[in-house]
């Protein structure tokens, strides 16, 4: 670890490299925790399926690169798949979940995160995939610094996909119904919006976010059916940092996440990146509750 | 003679939100004292900060001459102070019975005295509060199924069975029957005079206070409007309009 | 105390019967040894897991931290009394350079467990200041996080055999039936953790647990000692799993730090299944849960093969969403509704 750091020292555009690697990946992080904290915040459900989601999302794609379908397309082909998966979920299982002790529908979303897992495994095979674009790469300085043009895209898409569903969530009716039952689920429905369709398409249109934000990530980045608890923590994790509602808390910590997990993986070793991750989550949260407990409160 | 809790300056803000400005008030040994006030004039905030629930921004609470504005809730417990709630609190999944065991002397004992089963003596005390507050026949239900007049009775019995020296009690009359209410009137009287309970209780129904308090204070605004003996306090130009112009 | 935790003589009867059963058991069905001492271990996981859950409402997802703990921490010391550890993993344990005789065997394994309990115990002791102040699902999620990165931590230590994970000591051919060793300590850690759990909820502590279940900061204000009384049920919880998971090191042989020791999507999630599917909250619920999940799985594994994880996730929906108060919650409900005496 400490000649690792020492290289870091010595050579400061490979600590550019890692940041700008982070910050890219960073925003697709930040895509699948807005969508997390929609769903929390409407439904106070935390979808523990959220990184399955993206996964699937991202074989989805690859899959459909495999059988010649532009790398462009195959985003809101995956995005619709996983939206229609999404209401499919939500009138089997997540409509009963609505309502009641958060422990049953945490329970309930591992156990689709198991099951959609699985059946990952059993249909796309246990390996790591990747669909790949060919749109090639910038150098700079001297060839140290390399930054695939992909991940740009990847980058710049995801800003985008965020941007406009916060302008949905803000200037459509259906977007301002949606926060209408986040707010005061009762005085909504004495409005006549139907909060059980409301839950629905928060649900769904998260699923799509998800689906989006994975086939994007599956065009210049791994993906692998294993790969979904990861997700899920970093989401759970920058929903816990910024909060609910807070789109620029969301990005910010995000890209924070994106840079701190590319400068690990790299200081630490890349078998301990996903180790960082999850021990960082149980960082946050003590730090967290114990910043609360300093004013006899705690995280709820 | 040392005020039993004596709470000088109290202030609490919420954000911009100032709930207690400067609010002082002392509370005898063996007293009963009433706190008034119309809604939203910091009562409530004024039991959370007094029982540790939340911290003060400035001023000094002493309970039996020690400063506990700085301890937390259970410390504060411990030590003699217990307190009921508005909405009752009492544990739903346990039978009123077994609310009562776990509630028995639980400030006083050590640790180690939980793994112990209930001794003679407490199950004594717990059938005599039980009855005392009328839920003998309630023994065996499930504390969540009882209704929200049992449920105050059984947390009164609770705060009872832990041997509080004050007992801070939020609104203990409201919600419950109309024709009840002068039981649980009775039954708060007994414990000061029997018991020897020091009372400091919220009410919002008048009767009950003006029978019971020997003291009041009446808060406004977060402040401290006015304080007296009942009568004092029922005729006080200010208080009425505090009410009437809150109403 | 109240009717139901007082061992009635309809109890202590089935508790008896229980355990006549499980004594004679692997001698009547000597083909199934592993899998009946894989659910005594699972009794052991899922009672464990409602201590602190089902009881103190304090839902973890990360129990497996301790299973680990205590697998890795037996398998070491059984290996270090004989042979250094290092070079026991890095020659992946096995073949005929490490060998152990009976005596070291029975050793390791008798200093084992003791061992395996401490670690274990001695880790719920330090995290549980810093955990236990957490609520709810932020509990969930951090014990999640802890039990998942303990096993990508151990899978990159070569010491204990990193990614490849680590062998338990080759049983003797001298010592014989050792299965049925292994069965009959896993009986033995069954009934001591069922009799220890039956005691504990019989005393006010358990009720205190209860009560932090219901209401924890009525609680504290009540003057309970609330942080010491979940410590208490986490470390009494975590010892018992640190022993159940020295054994099932033992019973499974390779300890793969992410699919055996930390196997946070399997065991850690299976646990909390089985207690709620058998009632939580309820002493004779995770027994019961253990064994009707311990069945369901054999039976999946057998006419779902390569499918028998998605059927234990759909298992898991169906109980979380439709199911939650579990076998022993619906008796009762039924008993309540005709008026009848709780089981």
């Amino acid at each position: 670890m400490t000649s690792n750091l020492l290289i870091l020292y010595e050579a400061p555009a490979l600590g550019l490299q890692l940041a700008i690697d982070g910050l890219l990946i960073g925003a697709v992080f930040a895509l699948a925790a807005y969508g997390m904290a929609l769903v929390w915040g409407v439904t106070n459900i935390i979808n523990v399926a959220q990184g399955e989601f993206v996964m699937l999302g991202g074989l989805i794609a690859v899959l459909a690169a495999e059988q010649g379908v532009p790398v462009l397309l195959a985003v809101p082909l995956a995005a619709l798949c996983l939206y229609a998966l999404g209401w499919a979920l939500y009138y089997t299982v997540i409509v009963h979940l609505v309502g009641r002790d958060m422990f049953n529908s945490v329970l309930a979303t591992f156990g689709i995160a198991i099951v959609l897992q699985q059946l990952m495994t059993h249909l796309f095979g246990g390996a790591d995939r990747i669909a790949v674009s060919g749109f090639g790469s910038w150098f700079f300085l001297d060839g140290l610094v390399v930054i695939d043009k992909m991940k740009v895209l990847v980058f710049a898409a995801c800003i985008v996909l965020g941007l406009a569903l916060a302008f949905y969530l803000s200037r459509s009716r259906q977007g301002q119904a949606i926060r209408a039952v986040a707010q005061k689920p009762q005085a909504a429905s004495v409005l006549g919006i139907d909060a059980r369709k409301i839950y629905g398409l928060t649900f769904a249109l998260n699923a799509a976010i998800c689906g989006a934000a994975g086939a994007l990530a599956a065009t210049a980045y791994t993906i692998h059916p294993y790969g979904g608890l990861s997700y899920t923590i970093r989401s759970f994790m920058i929903v816990v940092v910024a909060g609910l509602g807070n789109l620029g808390g969301v990005i910010w910590a995000a890209l924070s996440l994106g840079v701190a997990e590319s400068f690990a993986g790299f200081i630490l070793g890349a078998q301990y990146q996903i180790a960082f991750v999850f021990a960082l989550l149980v960082a946050v949260l003590v730090f967290r509750n114990w910043r609360l407990r300093r004013q006899r409160r705690y995280l709820a | 003679m040392m005020a039993l809790l004596e709470a000088v300056g109290v202030t609490k803000a919420f954000g911009g939100v100032v709930a207690n400005d400067g609010v002082s008030l002392a509370v005898a040994e063996g007293a009963i004292v009433g706190l008034i006030g119309p809604n939203g004039s910091g009562k409530t905030t004024l039991f959370n900060t007094i029982t540790g629930a939340i911290p003060i921004e400035s001023g000094s609470i002493r309970f039996k001459g020690k400063e506990i504005s700085q301890l937390l809730t259970g410390g504060i417990a411990r030590s003699g102070l217990i307190r009921t709630y508005q909405q009752p609190r009492v544990y739903g999944g346990l039978t009123t019975r077994d609310n009562m065991l776990v509630s028995v002397s639980i400030r006083h004992g050590s640790f180690a005295g939980l793994f112990r089963r209930a001794r003679e003596e407490a199950q004594e005390k717990v059938d005599e509060l039980l009855d005392f507050v009328g839920l003998t026949e309630k023994s065996g239900t499930l504390a969540g199924d009882l209704s929200f007049g049992q449920q105050k009775l059984l947390e009164l019995a609770m705060a009872l069975a832990n041997e509080p020296e004050l007992l801070l009690l939020d609104e203990p009359t409201a919600g419950i029957n109309p024709a009840l209410i002068n039981d649980v009137i009775d039954r708060l009287k007994v414990a000061n005079a029997a018991l020897g309970v020091t009372l400091l209780i919220i009410e919002h129904n008048m009767p009950v206070i003006m029978d019971l308090a020997q003291h009041v204070y009446c808060l406004a605004h977060g402040r401290l409007l006015a304080e007296g003996p009942p009568q004092a306090i029922q005729n006080d130009a200010l208080v009425l309009d505090a009410y009437l112009g809150a109403a | 105390m109240s009717d139901a935790r007082t061992l009635t003589p309809k109890r202590l009867l089935l508790i008896a019967s229980l355990l006549a059963t499980g004594i004679v058991a692997p001698l009547l069905f000597p083909a199934y040894q592993s899998q009946l001492t894989e659910l005594l271990l699972f009794i052991v996981f899922a009672l464990c897991w409602d201590l602190v859950g089902g009881q103190m409402g304090y839902n973890s997802f990360g129990n497996v931290l301790f299973v680990g703990l205590g697998m890795y921490a037996a398998a070491i010391v059984q290996v270090w009394l004989v042979y250094d550890v290092g070079l026991y993993n890095a020659a992946r344990g096995g073949g005929t350079a490490f060998v152990f005789d009976a005596s070291q065997f029975l050793t390791g394994l008798a200093l084992g467990i003791p061992a395996a309990v401490l670690i274990s115990a001695l880790a719920a002791w330090l995290l549980g200041s810093l955990v236990l102040t957490m609520r709810g699902h932020y509990f969930a999620i951090c014990t999640l996080g802890l039990g998942i990165a303990a096993g990508q931590i151990a899978a990159g230590i070569p010491w204990i055999g990193a990614g490849s994970g680590m062998l338990t000591p080759n049983p003797p051919e001298s010592l014989g039936h050792v299965p049925l060793l292994l069965y009959y300590v896993a009986l033995g850690l069954a009934v001591l953790c069922t009799l220890t759990f039956a005691w504990l909820l019989s005393t006010r502590f358990g009720l205190a647990l209860n009560a932090i279940r219901d209401d924890e900061d009525k609680a504290e204000a009540m003057g309970l000692k609330t942080h010491a009384a979940k410590v208490t049920a986490w470390v009494v919880a975590a010892g018992f799993l640190g022993a159940a998971g020295a054994l099932y090191g033992n019973l499974v042989r390779f300890i793969d730090p992410i699919q055996t020791a930390f196997a946070g999507a399997t065991i850690g999630v299976w646990m909390i299944l089985m207690a709620l599917l058998g009632g939580r909250g309820t002493l004779l619920g995770p027994i019961v849960g253990a064994i009707v999940f311990q069945v369901t799985k054999e039976l999946f594994w057998t006419y779902l093969l390569g499918w028998q994880r998605v059927g234990l996730g759909l298992l898991i929906i169906l109980v979380a969403v439709f199911f939650p108060s579990g076998i022993v919650g619906f008796v009762r409900e039924r008993n309540a509704a005709s008026g009848g005496e709780k089981p």
